[in-house]
C-alpha cells in the first residue's frame, strides 16, 4: 500500500470480497524529511504517503505495517539506477523494484505472516492458462493506465502468488469505488515519474550518489565532429532534444552555413570516451534491437514469432518478429523503423493483450 | 484474547486512575492559577498530586515540577542546566550511549550550538563503567545524564556511584528514571542526583503528564517561558486531569510496589524460561541480574525481529523492539549496538515488557505461540538463502 488510490482500492476490494487482508507499506528511503539534521517541515511527501496508507487501512479495518526496506531498495534498485546512468544507459527502476523487491523480498515477508498471495495496485491481470499450465500476464483493461510493461520480469513462481485487483477496472471506476467507500485518498493525484526522485532531477540524483559520473566529455555528430562539451553522460538519454546546449553553434556536418538548422537529437551515448553522439531525428530510427536478461512468461518460442513490441512505457507497441536466443537473449526485428530505441529500457513482447515476455535493451 | 506485553512503551490506565481523570475532567475545570473557588479546587488537586509524586520518589513536594511527560522533563533538565551554566564556562555534557532519544537528540541539538557532547560507553551487559566516567569528566563538564533503567533491556545503572563521581568534578547529575519510577523503589536522596525525570503513563497513569524533580538549590533555566506557573519554573496552564491521574497512579504504585514487583518478576522469569527452553537459538540481552522486574529482551537467531513482531501481532501478541522511527518502521537498536552486539543479533531481538494486568495465562500463551512462528520464519529465510 503506497498511500495512492490504486493500492488502497486493491486492498479494499480484497477486504470486501471477504479475504483476510494485511496491509503492508514499504519504506524505501529516508522518509524523515531531514535536511542537514534538521526537520524540513512540510517538505516530506513520502511520510505523508505512508500515513495515507495507514489511514486507508484503518478506514477498511485491516492491520497495517510499514516494512523498512531502505537497505534492500538501495542495494537492488538505487545502485542499479545510478550505475546504469553512469554507463550511458537509461534505467527502468520500477521494473527492478517489482521483480527484485515487491515480488521477492516483500512476498517472502508476507509468507512469514501467513499470507497466500501478495496483491498490488498495478493495472495488469494474471490468469492461469490450463492448456499450457502457465500463469499469463495481461495488460490492464484501461489502456491509458496499463502497467504490464513494468511487470515483464516476473517469473511463473512470482505470478502464481500475485494478485492485481484493479487490473480489470478502468481508473475512473477505481476512483469511484474509493469515493463510495470515502477512502481518504479517493481524489489524491496520481504519482508521477520516479518515486525516489520527487524533484525529477535525475542527473543531480546520480551525481549525489556517484560523484565520479560528473566527468566532462564531447558532444559529437555522427562523423565525429565536436559540436560542444557536456558535464557528464548521465545527464542524457537517447532521443533527448532539449538541454544539449548547442544553440549558437554551427550546424551538423553537411548543413550549409546560414541554412535553417534541423533540430539535433541524442543518438547514442559512448561511455568509453564519454561522447554524446547527436544527429537529426531520422538517424534515431532503428528496425532491430537486441535484448538480454529475457524472461519468457508464455513458453519460450522455438521459432521466430510474430508479436507487437513495446520499447518504453508510453510507446504504442509496434509489429515485430522476435527470435529467442541462447543465454536469455532475444533479437527483435520491427516491421517499420522505431524512434529512440534506448539501452537500459525494457522491450516487452505482446500477443494481443498477453505479455509473452520481455528483456532489457542492449 | 489479545496479549499486551509492551508496558515499557506505555501502560493501560489503572481503573482508579481512569475514574479520577474522568472526575477531574468534569469537575476540576478551574485554572489552578485563579484566585477564586474554582481555581482553588484545581490548585488543591495539583498539590495532592505533587505530594503523591514526591512520596513515590522520597522527595519534597516543592521540588516537583509538572511537565507534559518524560521527554519534556529530560529537555528541561538538560537544556535548563545548559542555559543556566553556559556563562560559567562549563561547556560539556556527558550522557550514556544507551539513553532515550529524548536525551540523545537534545544533546545533538546542544552540540549544534557549540556544546561539547560526550558519549559514555556501556559494556556487553549494558552497564556504564564508573571508571570511564571518571576519565571523561573534565573541569568544564556541566552535566552528566545517565538513565536509571534502560527502556529496551531494563538494565539498572549504578546511579549513586556515578553521581558521586560527577559531583567530585563539580558537575550536575541527571537521571531519566522514566522506566523505574513506579516499578521499583526510587529514592532521590539515595541516588544522590540533582535532577530526575519521570512519566505518568509508564506506571498506569495518563499520557501527557510527567515531572522533573529538581533538588532544592539547583540552578536551572526554564525552557518554557510565560506565566508564573510551577513557581516560575514551567509556564503554561497545568493539565489538571492528567496530573490528578498521575497522583492517583503514584499512590497506587507506592502501595502495591513490593507485592507487584515480585509478582511481575515471577511472570517475566516464567516467560523468559519458557522462551529459552521452547525456542532454540535464543538468548537474553543485557544484565540478567541488575534489571527492572518487568522487562526481558531476547534475541532469536536467524529471525528478522520486524517480521516476528508483525507475525506475533497478527497472532494477537503485542511486543516491540527498540524505538520506532517517524514512519513507524523499526530502526536497528542503538542500545544493542552500543553494547557491541553484531548486526545480526541486533536485528533479531525483541523486547517483552509486562505489568499490572499481565497474567500467567498470557505468559503461557506467548510461550506456546512463539515456536511455530519462529520456525516458519526461519524456514522461509533458509529457503531464501538456498535460492540465492
Amino acid at each position: 500500500m503506497s498511500g495512492g488510490v490504486d493500492s488502497s482500492v486493491a486492498a479494499a476490494l480484497l477486504a470486501d470480497e471477504g479475504h483476510d487482508v494485511i496491509g503492508l507499506s514499504m519504506q524505501l528511503y529516508d522518509a524523515s524529511g531531514q535536511r542537514d539534521g534538521l526537520p524540513a517541515f512540510g517538505g516530506c511527501c513520502t511520510l505523508d504517503d505512508l500515513h495515507d496508507a495507514r489511514r486507508v487501512a484503518a478506514a477498511i479495518n485491516i492491520p497495517h505495517y510499514i516494512l523498512n526496506f531502505e537497505r534492500q531498495f538501495n542495494e537492488q534498485v538505487v545502485s542499479n539506477f545510478v550505475s546504469e546512468y553512469t554507463a550511458g544507459r537509461t534505467p527502468l527502476p520500477c521494473a527492478h523494484c517489482n521483480s527484485d523487491l515487491k515480488f521477492a523480498t516483500l512476498v517472502e515477508r508476507a509468507r512469514g505472516f501467513g499470507a497466500d498471495a501478495v496483491a498490488t495496485g498495478h493495472y495488469a491481470r494474471v490468469e492461469h492458462d490450463a492448456t499450457s499450465n502457465r500463469y499469463l500476464l495481461k495488460r490492464g483493461i484501461d489502456p491509458a493506465k496499463d502497467q504490464s510493461y513494468f511487470l515483464f520480469s516476473l517469473t511463473q513462481e512470482q505470478l502464481a502468488h500475485a494478485r492485481f485487483p484493479v487490473g480489470d477496472r478502468p481508473k475512473d471506476a477505481v476512483r469511484e469505488y474509493a469515493r463510495r467507500l470515502a477512502l481518504p485518498v479517493a481524489d489524491k493525484p496520481d504519482s508521477q515519474e520516479i518515486c525516489f526522485i520527487p524533484d525529477d532531477d535525475y542527473a543531480a540524483f546520480v551525481t549525489r550518489h556517484a560523484p565520479e559520473a560528473e566527468r566532462r566529455g564531447s558532444i559529437v555528430d555522427e562523423s565525429g565532429r565536436v559540436l560542444g562539451r557536456h558535464a557528464g553522460i548521465h545527464q542524457f538519454t537517447v532521443g533527448q532534444r532539449k538541454g544539449l546546449g548547442l544553440s549558437g553553434l554551427a550546424g551538423p556536418a553537411g548543413s550549409s552555413a546560414g541554412a535553417p538548422r534541423a533540430p539535433l537529437y541524442v543518438l547514442s551515448l559512448r561511455p568509453a570516451d564519454r561522447a554524446v553522439v547527436v544527429g537529426p531525428k531520422s538517424a534515431l530510427e532503428r528496425t532491430t534491437l537486441a535484448a538480454s536478461g529475457v524472461n519468457w512468461i508464455a513458453a519460450e518460442p522455438q521459432a521466430p514469432q510474430r508479436i507487437t513490441a513495446q520499447i518504453r512505457h508510453r510507446h504504442p507497441a509496434a509489429a515485430a518478429t522476435v527470435r529467442a536466443m541462447a543465454g536469455r537473449r532475444a533479437e527483435v526485428v520491427f516491421d517499420a523503423p522505431q524512434n529512440a530505441v534506448t539501452p537500459g529500457q525494457a522491450v516487452v513482447f505482446y500477443e494481443g493483450d498477453v505479455v509473452i515476455g520481455g528483456g532489457w535493451i542492449d | 484474547m489479545r496479549v499486551y506485553f509492551d508496558y515499557n512503551a506505555t501502560t493501560p490506565l489503572a481503573p482508579e486512575v481512569a475514574e479520577a481523570v474522568a472526575v477531574a475532567t468534569r469537575d476540576l475545570f478551574g485554572n489552578a492559577s485563579s484566585v477564586h473557588h474554582f481555581g482553588q479546587q484545581a490548585k488543591a488537586a495539583l498539590d495532592e498530586a505533587r505530594s503523591a509524586i514526591a512520596a513515590l520518589v522520597h522527595a519534597d513536594p516543592s521540588e516537583i515540577v509538572f511537565t507534559s511527560g518524560g521527554t519534556e522533563a529530560d529537555n528541561f533538565a538538560i537544556r535548563g542546566a545548559a542555559d543556566a551554566l553556559e556563562s560559567s564556562g562549563r561547556r560539556q555534557i556527558i550522557a550514556s550511549a544507551i539513553e532515550h532519544e529524548a536525551v540523545l537528540n537534545t544533546l545533538k541539538s546542544l552540540a549544534r550550538r557549540g556544546w561539547q557532547t560526550t558519549m559514555l560507553p556501556v559494556d556487553q551487559t549494558g552497564i556504564v563503567s564508573p571508571d570511564r566516567l571518571r576519565e571523561l569528566l573534565t573541569d568544564t563538564t556541566a552535566l552528566v545524564s545517565v538513565m536509571h533503567a534502560n527502556n529496551e533491556i531494563g538494565t539498572i545503572q549504578p546511579i549513586a556511584e556515578l553521581a558521586t563521581i560527577a559531583h567530585a568534578r563539580g558537575a550536575l547529575m541527571h537521571t531519566d528514571a522514566v522506566q523505574t519510577v513506579g516499578k521499583i523503589p526510587v529514592d532521590v536522596r539515595a541516588l544522590g542526583v540533582d535532577l530526575l525525570s519521570l512519566s505518568a503513563h509508564k506506571f498506569n497513569g495518563p499520557k501527557g503528564a510527567g515531572a522533573l524533580w529538581i533538588k532544592r538549590g539547583t540552578r536551572l533555566q526554564p525552557i518554557l517561558t510565560g506565566g508564573k506557573h510551577e513557581r516560575n519554573r514551567r509556564a503554561g496552564t497545568e493539565n489538571v486531569p492528567a496530573i490528578v491521574g498521575m497522583g492517583v497512579a503514584a499512590r497506587l504504585a507506592a502501595a502495591k510496589m513490593a507485592a507487584e514487583s515480585a509478582r511481575v518478576a515471577a511472570l517475566r522469569d516464567r516467560l523468559e524460561d519458557g522462551i529459552l527452553r521452547g525456542v532454540p537459538g535464543t538468548a537474553v540481552n543485557g544484565d540478567p541480574r541488575s534489571r527492572v522486574p518487568n522487562t526481558t529482551n531476547i534475541s532469536f537467531d536467524h529471525v528478522e525481529a520486524e517480521s516476528l513482531l508483525i507475525a506475533l501481532d497478527l497472532d494477537g501478541v503485542a511486543v516491540s523492539t527498540g524505538s520506532a522511527c517517524s514512519s513507524g518502521t523499526l530502526e536497528p537498536s542503538h542500545v544493542l549496538r552500543a553494547m557491541g552486539y553484531p548486526a545480526g543479533r541486533v536485528q533479531s531481538s525483541l523486547r517483552f515488557s509486562l505489568g499490572l494486568f499481565s497474567t500467567a495465562e498470557e505468559v503461557d500463551r506467548v510461550i506456546s505461540a512463539l515456536p511455530p512462528l519462529v520456525e516458519k520464519l526461519r524456514s522461509l529465510s533458509r529457503r531464501h538463502e538456498v535460492a540465492r
